[in-house]
């Protein structure tokens, strides 16, 4: 059994890493640089990906939602009209108008707000989505490859970390700031959530560090950092895509429950996260208006875990 | 991630608790079970109750949980009826010429439920005992009307108590001891139906600490255990010599962790009474219990109140606050997003208290836009055009708090967002702190019910209950002149006429009064519901 | 092996003493009193408030309160009291955790084995309907909130079908809790459906898959051995992280189905700052999390020989 594993893992891909350490050895050779380079790869490779076009397709249409949101919609998200509009039904004849997809309990356009909250919402996932994931990974990079005291440390500063209560941590720091942007509230959810990536990561790099092209790599004097980047990481970065990807959607619901909580954003920004713990109230007798949120919520994750598997696919050198 | 489901509960459970069920046809197909088994005086039932904060020690409990639980345990000398009218209960009479002193007779025979008698002493003793600052007890301060309450509880932090018993409590006879106030209060009566004024028996003295985890009483029920975080149960106290002897076997207060959790148990037969509706199931909960559900005012006030003391509302001219309060849209609102759990208010007075006058409020609790926005402009208007309204998101004030101000906005054009805070201690930290920006909201439910309890006790200057800073000399000696009055009734009329000014001078403005929305099983009958809120457990009849 | 293991035991003590004081400082750092909080929104008596506080020794300087209370536990086993209650904090750790260890045991034996499961069956056919279902499946998981989850769950099976009662009435029969795991374990299952998936589907081309096919080993032991073997890591990790969450982190399950288990009591520590009962809790839950991880550390020794611990 032990032979076969180690096998597998020499066969792995020898090729990736001594060609690239050949090149680094030669020096810049630009066309060289270009064909073999891994990053460089990986990009072709993704434009040829389907799923990579339809998730970059939905996330372009995303962004332009999040950045122009005027464009789709003259209602207003914050308008509010109770006595004509409280909890009305949608009427799916009249598309893209305010009554589209009827209004919520205080009188608002469902639509309107649906399209209004794109921006806070794909801000606050993406932002801590991409804080936890480098905070995350590179603290579980640097524990998984050196380990000894310097893996003590960290592993035990995850542990701590991953013990303090989500909510106790989050008010903590919420608590230090008056102004509560999106910005204050996605440092204060990546505050605590940093934990997990890094226990995948370091975990991941454990094994890798073992195969023997990093062997090759050390032994050809290649500098800790270019080991890391070019070997390490492309081959351990597959599990902590997946938690992340998966965790995106997890950060803009939680941003919700902040909210909730009276820690969020502020009820004047439009968010989905908002309007789905909102909604939620009204579930046995409105449910249009979680609904819709939810909706943009599930696409916006399934874009971005599309994007993932894509990307991963275009790095992980046995998948070529 | 994980944290996102920490958090996700909060939202639902405690705030406004979660997890509904749909499953329509409740209310028709359940009429299997027939009254006609008749009433069964043993059986127990089961209410849905939170896990008490405090030992169950009459002196130190507050809130609701523990309270319900305390007052099925412990009777007092008084008690009032839904009319707002004095009931004798351990006492034959509290008898004053005076409101300065009063002479209480108890009645014979009463006994605490482990067989000692209950006399003058059991009363005197408990409230030197409870008044202690040596006890530490958080309701002590009820007891500073009584003559000599300095010595036993000095004002000063950390001051040694100078005596053991206040000057103010005289033991007649067995069953006589006198009440002397420092000052005559003409609706004294009325406090002494709070739990606090509860006799203890001699065994609570050897061991308060074990005394308030199994309780002896002289109430209706009789303790029988507590399983923390489980249920406590109770059972009918035979020995009883109240009006308000126990028509059922005996009381299970099950713990529940959310409203929620606690209707669909009603509904699946699991728990027989509940205090409360969750908003989820708010909508349809009259559908799904038919007769069963209960919809009737209780005597509790809902208010947003300007914090007098910021630079906003200083020296503010009282007709803006006229303004903003013709700004809200009262009726819509409890109609839409409160779902007829409230309902608007027109005056700074709850419905169900001596003294509560109808509509005196007139135009300015009703909402017309017009003369809102020329009431702002006459008075000067709100410096910066922008208010907020500071509420605890623990609380479920959120959707009501966005309401308003969206109705003020509209009607005015004036700028108003929530300020919410996490959780009620850091509502109440700010709000003591004098550190509200804006205005916040206040709710108040009657310690007893006469009317200056909603006026006295939240905007006379030197209340405890008064944060917001308010102060007008003309009113406090309003106040003053009402406390003094040689009756009840010219005390509650003086009384009226204050709240009449308050009219003119809005130390608040009142939203709504509060609604009871509850429901029981078909296992019972005969539920009522309090001024409190609570349902009157003495009087409910388990079914056969 | 042993060494490592000592060692790593002995490093329980200064995490263990890190966390308890991060805990109490973030405790006292937030704004509210728990002593002024049970006079609720009605005015509270200074005096009174102040007694309190000398009598719970909260008015002692911050430094002074933990030295005390690490002392307690240490020589006495004693975790100190509840502010509101009086009550030892033992005994409400004594009712919290059992009930919760249950839950949890529970929760994590399904989502082990359903999410391995439904990641092996996607993984092994990666890119045909098998699954793209198991895509759609755990997005729906993902997207969907866990109240409302709860909801559908008892709408369905205790409203229409009957099968149970939608609450939890007793908290010792596995049969009720099964509901409330089921949920607890949904959003965790997503993630390790999708870790299996894309570990198998990754080492199911690898090399050595080939030749162990090559050498004509039975693919039941190919896939059942090398395959798994290989493709476990960041699953175990992931899982080795997720029995601590699950524990502690519960709030929202717990109050859906109406548990008195641990999330749900630190939930209520914390609005009330009940500093010492949080205290309590959250050492017990560190105490898991460093046996896990050190658990996780040995499995990767097992999963992968190349691994060696000095």
């Amino acid at each position: 059994m032990p032979d076969v594993t180690k096998t597998a893992v020499e066969n792995a891909d020898p090729m990736a890493a001594t060609a690239a350490d050949a090149a680094a050895a030669t020096g810049p050779a630009p066309q060289a640089e270009k064909a073999r380079s891994l990053w460089g790869d990986a990009w072709r490779d993704l434009r040829r990906n389907p799923y990579f076009v339809v998730s970059g397709i939905l996330i372009l249409l995303l962004l332009l939602i999040a950045v122009f949101p005027g464009l789709f919609t003259s209602a207003s998200p914050t308008y509010a009209d109770l006595r004509n509009h409280y909890l009305g039904k949608p009427e799916y004849g009249k598309v893209f108008s305010a009554e589209w997809l009827g209004y919520d309990g205080q009188g608002r356009s469902v639509f309107a707000r649906v399209i209004y909250g794109t921006r806070a919402s794909i801000t606050v996932g993406v932002s801590v989505t991409v804080l936890v994931t480098v905070l995350g990974g590179l603290v579980g990079m640097i524990a998984g490859y050196f380990g000894g005291w310097v893996d003590t440390i960290l592993s035990r500063l995850t542990d701590v970390f991953f013990a303090v209560p989500f909510l106790l941590g989050t008010l903590v720091v919420l608590n230090s700031f008056t102004d509560r942007t999106v910005w204050v509230v996605s440092g204060a959810l990546a505050f605590l959530g940093w934990t997990q990536i890094a226990r995948v990561m370091r975990g991941s790099v454990i094994t890798i560090k073992q195969a023997d092209y990093v062997h090759a790599a050390q032994a050809l004097g290649a500098s800790t950092s270019r080991i890391l980047m070019k070997h390490i990481l492309p081959n351990a970065v597959a599990p902590v895509i997946v938690v992340a990807t998966i965790a995106l959607g997890g950060y803009i619901s939680a941003e919700a429950t902040l909210s909730y909580l009276g820690l969020g954003l502020p009820t004047s920004v439009v968010s989905w996260g908002q309007d789905i713990s909102g909604g939620a109230q009204q579930i046995r007798t409105a449910q249009h208006i979680m609904l819709y949120p939810s909706i943009m919520l599930s696409i916006t994750v399934l874009a971005f875990i599309m994007l993932g598997d894509a990307v991963r696919n275009a790095l992980d050198p046995k998948l070529r | 991630m994980r944290g996102a489901k920490s958090a996700t509960w909060v939202a639902g459970a405690i705030i406004v608790a979660m997890a509904a069920t749909a499953c329509g046809g409740g209310g028709g197909d359940k009429g299997s079970k027939n009254d006609a088994g008749g009433v069964n005086p043993n059986g127990k039932f089961s209410v849905e109750v939170g896990e008490p904060q405090n030992p169950l020690q009459p002196a130190n409990t507050m809130e609701s949980n523990g309270s319900i639980v305390v007052r099925s345990l412990f009777a007092q000398l008084v008690d009032y009826d839904p009319q707002g009218k004095i009931v004798m209960v351990n006492a034959q009479s509290v008898d004053t010429k005076d409101n300065k002193t009063f002479t209480v007779t108890l009645k014979d025979g009463w006994t605490f439920h482990d067989g000692t008698p209950v006399t003058a002493e059991s009363y005197v003793k408990a409230w030197n005992w409870a008044a202690n600052i040596n006890n530490a007890q958080t309701n002590a301060s009820w007891f500073a009307d009584i003559k000599g309450f300095e010595d036993v509880h000095p004002a000063k932090e950390g001051a040694k108590p100078k005596a053991d018993a206040m000057s103010g409590l005289k033991v007649v006879d067995d069953k006589t001891f006198t009440i002397e106030l420092t000052t005559p209060i003409p609706y004294f009566v009325y406090k002494l139906g709070y739990e606090v004024f509860s006799p203890l028996p001699e065994s609570f003295y050897k061991d308060p600490k074990a005394a308030g985890e199994n309780p002896v009483g002289n109430g209706p029920y009789q303790f029988v255990k507590w399983d923390h975080k489980k249920q406590i149960e109770v059972k009918r106290f035979d020995g009883y010599k109240g009006p308000d002897k126990a028509k059922n076997g005996g009381v299970i207060f099950k713990n529940y962790t959310g409203l929620e959790a606690a209707y669909e148990d009603l509904k699946s037969g699991n728990v027989d009474v509940l205090r409360q509706i969750g908003p989820k199931d708010l909508p349809v909960y009259r559908d799904d219990l038919g007769d069963r559900a209960v919809d009737q005012a209780y005597s509790a006030i809902q208010s947003i109140v300007p914090a007098f003391y910021s630079k906003q509302w200083k020296n503010v001219d009282p007709k803006v606050i006229q303004g903003l309060s013709m700004a809200i849209d009262r009726d819509t609102i409890t109609k839409t997003v409160l779902q007829g759990t409230r309902e608007p208010a027109t005056g700074f007075v709850a419905k169900g208290v001596l003294g509560y006058q109808d509509n005196v409020g007139g135009d300015v609790f009703k909402y017309d836009p017009a003369k809102a926005k020329e009431l702002i402009k006459a008075g000067g208007g709100v410096p910066g055009n922008k208010i907020s309204i500071q509420y605890n998101a623990d609380g479920g004030h959120k959707e009501w708090v966005e309401a308003v101000c969206n109705s003020i906005s509209n009607a005015t054009g004036i700028k108003c967002a929530g300020d919410s805070k996490a959780d009620f201690q850091s509502d109440l930290d700010a709000r003591e702190a004098h550190e509200v920006k804006s205005i916040y909201r206040s709710g108040w439910v009657l310690d007893y019910p006469v009317n200056a309890n909603f006026i006295r006790d939240l905007y006379a200057t030197t209340s405890a209950g008064n944060q917001s800073g308010f102060s007008n000399k003309e009113l406090d000696s309003m106040i003053k002149k009402a406390d003094i009055a040689p009756t009840l009734d010219e005390s509650v009329k003086e009384y009226q006429a204050v709240e009449k000014k308050m009219v003119e001078l809005m130390p608040a403005i009142p939203l709504w009064y509060y609604k009871v929305n509850a429901g029981y099983s078909e296992n019972v009958s005969n539920v009522q519901y309090a001024q409190n809120g609570d349902p009157v457990l003495t009087g409910v009849e388990v079914k056969k | 092996m042993g060494r490592y293991v000592a060692r790593r035991l002995l490093q329980m003590i200064p995490v263990f003493i890190g966390t308890t004081l991060l805990i109490f400082l973030m405790v006292y750092a937030l704004p509210g009193d728990p002593v002024r909080a049970l006079f609720g929104d009605k005015g509270a008596d200074p005096t009174t408030v102040a007694r309190i506080r000398h009598d719970l020794g909260l008015d002692q300087p911050i430094l002074k309160q933990y030295w005390d209370y690490m002392t307690g536990i240490i020589l006495h086993f004693d975790f100190g009291n509840q502010i509101a209650s009086g009550r030892p904090v033992r005994d409400v750790l004594g009712e919290a955790f059992p009930v919760t260890i249950r839950l949890a045991s529970l929760a994590f034996a399904i989502e082990l084995v359903v999410g391995i499961a439904l990641g092996v069956w996607a993984g092994m056919r990666a890119g045909k309907l098998a699954d793209s279902l198991v895509l759609i499946f755990t997005l729906l998981l993902i997207s969907v909130p866990v109240f409302v989850l709860g909801f559908i769950f008892k709408l369905v099976f205790a409203f229409q079908l009957g099968w149970m009662t939608p609450n939890v009435q007793d908290d010792t029969n596995y049969s009720q809790l099964l509901m409330p795991a089921i949920v607890l374990a949904a959003l965790s299952l997503a993630y390790v459906a999708r870790l299996t998936r894309t570990s198998i589907a990754e080492n199911l081309r690898a090399d050595y898959m080939r030749t162990a096919v090559a050498k004509g080993l039975p693919r039941r032991r190919v896939i059942g051995v090398h395959l798994m073997r290989n493709s476990m890591i960041p699953v175990v990790t992931f899982l080795g992280t997720d029995i601590g969450a699950l524990m502690g982190g519960a709030v929202v399950t717990e109050g859906l189905f109406n548990i008195h288990g641990v999330g749900g009591t630190i939930y209520e520590s914390i609005l009330r700052r009940e500093g010492t009962t949080l205290v309590g809790l959250v050492t017990v839950l560190v105490l898991v999390f460093l046996f896990t991880s050190l658990l996780v550390d040995l499995l990767y020794a097992v999963l992968d020989p190349r691994i060696r611990y000095a």
